[in-house]
């Protein structure tokens, strides 16, 4: 599931980055890194960008950057890996 | 002081919202520098300060979550410690800021800094924070996990900040790392965990109050309704309140002339004093009010948290023209003056969208122009009530407002996919907990932006007021004896180099319908936009600036050739469009000299907004005009009034 489709509240876990291009870098950089915990809180009144709970802070991303996010709900079942 | 011992610098690096401005501020009180790092729009900022008898210069490098550059204006902190910048030395040592309450993150940023393999001490910023939610951290463990000194700091209480001042004193002694950390940040991130688990940081609750805020500011009704009252607010504190101040500036220089006038013989001195000097001066300190308010709100805003919340709330509809949440801050100020809008740009991140939404703001209907408006409105379109209360005036007023507002919007969305096109950075904006500012840090931030508008802008208002006063005053001749004083006023200034130079570019602005009259208005107004209300009552022989005569006078004109009245609807909509959209004002033109450090974007500015000008008066001309041509009688009913009003004057 791609981070910008991960609905409100629910926990999950960065799965991967989409790779190579400097954005994907930057999300590295900003602590999406494969296995740390993050949720959606809230999206703006436009619906654009959304806020996120991260390591300790809340990050807002838009849509289109959210979109290079791979992430695992903790509610739903196992990938294998 | 001898020179002997040259001056330790200190490279201050962290995350935005780590507490660096105030630390900087807490290490260096005021005696900061403030300017540009050359080429880029990236503000550079060095204080000094003595530590142990050794000069000690703290450089406050640009707040970065990452040190891997994606753009020319991140490029400038690894250049600079690289040696690469032109006269500004590399630090000898670094200090690294992290915030205790979000470690975990700051890490990350800290681990890169460590790699550089320089001198490099920690400042952990925010530990009362972090205890009163619940959190704790063990320093000298956290010290043992880097392998680098560590001191907390509380920087808004000064507490912890002479323990630093001891470290930096002697940055020889500083341990350092056995192992760096890794270079890839996934391996980081692992690094980073082990060291928060070895410094036994117990992570803080999440911040109840925060969180509590902001339920209301970022809901999605109430979120709006408070973006909306506070938006509404500040725009009234800079457009409606800002104006006793200005007018009290404009009343205290006109006493100062008229006290020169008085104990001085009239002559060129005079008059260079009290019309070149003291309204130059004038011209410059007018802006005060306006900027030490804006900033005030600004950096409270700011500060405090809301200003990223202001952004995240209204960063949709900005992504559409390809600017940001903050630009809309900066492009609502420019509706009350493009100075203080361009200076509120420094809230933006992105160095590209910050210049996009520099060359735009000027497109905003600034408060200069009302009595340009006015005067035009007012002589020439009839005050006939259109539907309802709404009249005529009225809605021809509004719709320069939304022509302003359009054009801007295109041109930002021109400008961000042709010349400034995407830069590949990605949007993200951190949401800081509220925190309340420590008053002395907000008096500072403001004085500090007075002063660089003082020095960097005020300086070429003052310069190009003198020049503009040269131009309307020069050549000095006697009027033929026998013209009253409104004559000799209009002899003078068609006989002066700038009246010249109206009658110069009569050819050139003639297909937009403007005679030389309006050519030397033009030439004023680069002054100011309204000088030219002043600067048309002086031509117009007008003893005073009564807005009544000189509406009368515009309407009586008449071409001396033909006969036919200068002032034709298509002449005004013309002169009305073209005030839309040229950027003359002078202190605009300094400020975006001063913000982007260089001329090459004022003059850009200057040159696409006069061409746009240009473009959009002549076609509005040749509208009108074709449009006036079908429809016989359009001018009757303003010019009778006008022919009774001229023949009384006459």
């Amino acid at each position: 599931m791609k981070l910008a489709e991960l609905p409100l509240g629910e926990p999950a876990v960065v799965e991967a980055v989409e790779d190579g291009s400097p954005v994907a870098h930057r999300l590295l950089d900003l602590g999406f890194v494969p296995g740390t915990p993050v949720r959606a809180l809230r999206r703006a009144p436009l619906g654009d960008p959304t806020l996120y709970e991260l390591r300790g802070t809340q990050l807002c991303l838009r849509r289109s950057e959210a979109r290079r996010v791979a992430v695992r709900p903790l509610a739903a079942p196992r990938h294998p890996a | 002081m001898s020179d002997a011992a040259p001056a330790l610098r200190f490279g201050l690096l962290g995350s935005p919202n780590s507490g660096k401005t105030t630390l900087f501020n807490a290490l260096t009180g005021l005696r900061a520098r403030v300017g540009n790092y050359p080429g880029v729009t990236v503000e550079r900022r060095e204080g000094e300060t003595e530590v142990e008898g050794r000069r000690v210069v703290v450089i406050d490098l640009p707040g970065s979550y990452s040190l891997d550059p994606i753009s020319p204006d991140e490029a400038v902190v690894a250049r600079v410690l690289a040696g690469e910048v032109a006269d500004v030395a590399p630090p000898d040592a670094l200090v690294a800021i992290a915030d205790a309450c979000s470690l975990g993150r700051s890490l990350l940023f800290i681990g890169q800094v460590l790699r550089l393999g320089r001198p490099t001490c920690l400042v952990v910023t925010m530990l009362d924070e972090l205890h009163a939610r619940g959190g704790s951290l063990d320093l000298e463990a956290l010290s043992a996990a880097l392998g680098v000194p560590v001191v907390g700091v509380v920087g808004h209480r000064g507490l912890g900040v002479d323990g630093l001042r001891r470290l930096i004193g002697r940055p020889e002694t500083w341990s350092r790392p056995v192992v760096l950390p890794p270079a890839d940040a996934v391996s980081r991130a692992g690094w980073a965990d082990s060291v928060t688990g070895r410094a036994l940081l117990r992570a803080p609750r999440p911040d109840g109050r925060t969180a509590r805020v902001d339920r209301v500011v970022l809901h999605p009704l109430l979120g709006t309704l408070l973006f909306a009252a506070v938006m509404v607010l500040f725009f009234q504190l800079i457009f409606a309140w800002a104006e006793p101040a200005m007018n009290a500036i404009d009343v205290a220089i006109g006493a100062v002339q008229g006290a020169v006038r008085a104990a001085l013989p009239a002559g060129l001195l005079v008059d260079f004093l009290a019309d070149g000097l003291l309204a130059g001066v004038g011209s410059v300190i007018v802006f005060l009010p306006q900027i030490l308010i804006l900033f005030t709100v600004l950096y409270l805003l700011e500060d405090l948290g809301y200003m990223a919340r202001a952004a995240f709330v209204v960063d949709r509809a900005m992504g559409r023209i390809g600017l940001e949440g903050r630009a809309f801050v900066a492009l609502l100020s420019s509706y009350a003056c493009a100075v203080p809008g361009i200076m509120a740009t420094r809230t933006i991140p992105s160095p590209r969208n910050r210049l996009v939404t520099i060359l735009v703001a000027p497109l905003m209907t600034c408060s200069a122009r009302l009595p340009v408006y006015a005067l035009l409105i007012g002589a020439f379109v009839p005050a006939r009530k259109v539907w309802g209360p709404i009249g005529l005036q009225g809605l021809v007023l509004l719709g320069l407002y939304l022509l302003g507002a359009g054009a801007a919007i295109v041109a930002a969305a021109l400008l961000k996919r042709t010349l400034l096109r995407g830069e590949g950075l990605p949007f993200y904006l951190e949401l800081p907990p509220y925190r309340v500012p420590p008053l002395r840090l907000l008096a500072r931030q403001v004085w500090g932006a007075a002063r660089a508008f003082l020095r960097r802008a005020g300086t070429i208002i003052l310069g190009v007021s003198v020049v503009l006063w040269v131009l309307l005053s020069f050549p000095r001749g006697t009027p033929p004896a026998g013209l009253s004083e409104g004559e000799a006023a209009r002899w003078r200034v068609e006989q002066s180099i700038a009246g010249r130079i109206g009658h110069g570019i009569e050819p050139a602005i003639a297909p937009l319908g403007f005679d030389w009259k309006i050519g030397v208005g033009l030439v004023a107004s680069l002054a100011a936009r309204e000088v030219i209300v002043a600067t048309l009552a002086q031509i117009y022989a007008l003893a005073d600036e009564d807005e009544g005569s000189l509406r009368a006078a515009l309407r009586a004109d008449r071409d001396p050739r033909t006969g036919a009245p200068v002032f034709t609807p298509a002449t005004v909509a013309a002169l009305l469009v073209f005030f839309v959209f040229a950027l003359q004002c002078m202190s605009t033109l300094a400020v975006m000299r001063r913000e982007t450090n260089s001329w090459r974007w004022p003059a850009f500015a200057f040159g696409y907004l006069l061409a746009l000008a240009y473009g959009a008066s002549f076609a509005t001309h040749r509208l009108v005009a074709w449009w006036g041509a079908s429809q016989p009688g359009l001018c009757e009913p303003l010019a009778t009034p006008a022919r009774r009003r001229a023949a009384a004057l006459g």
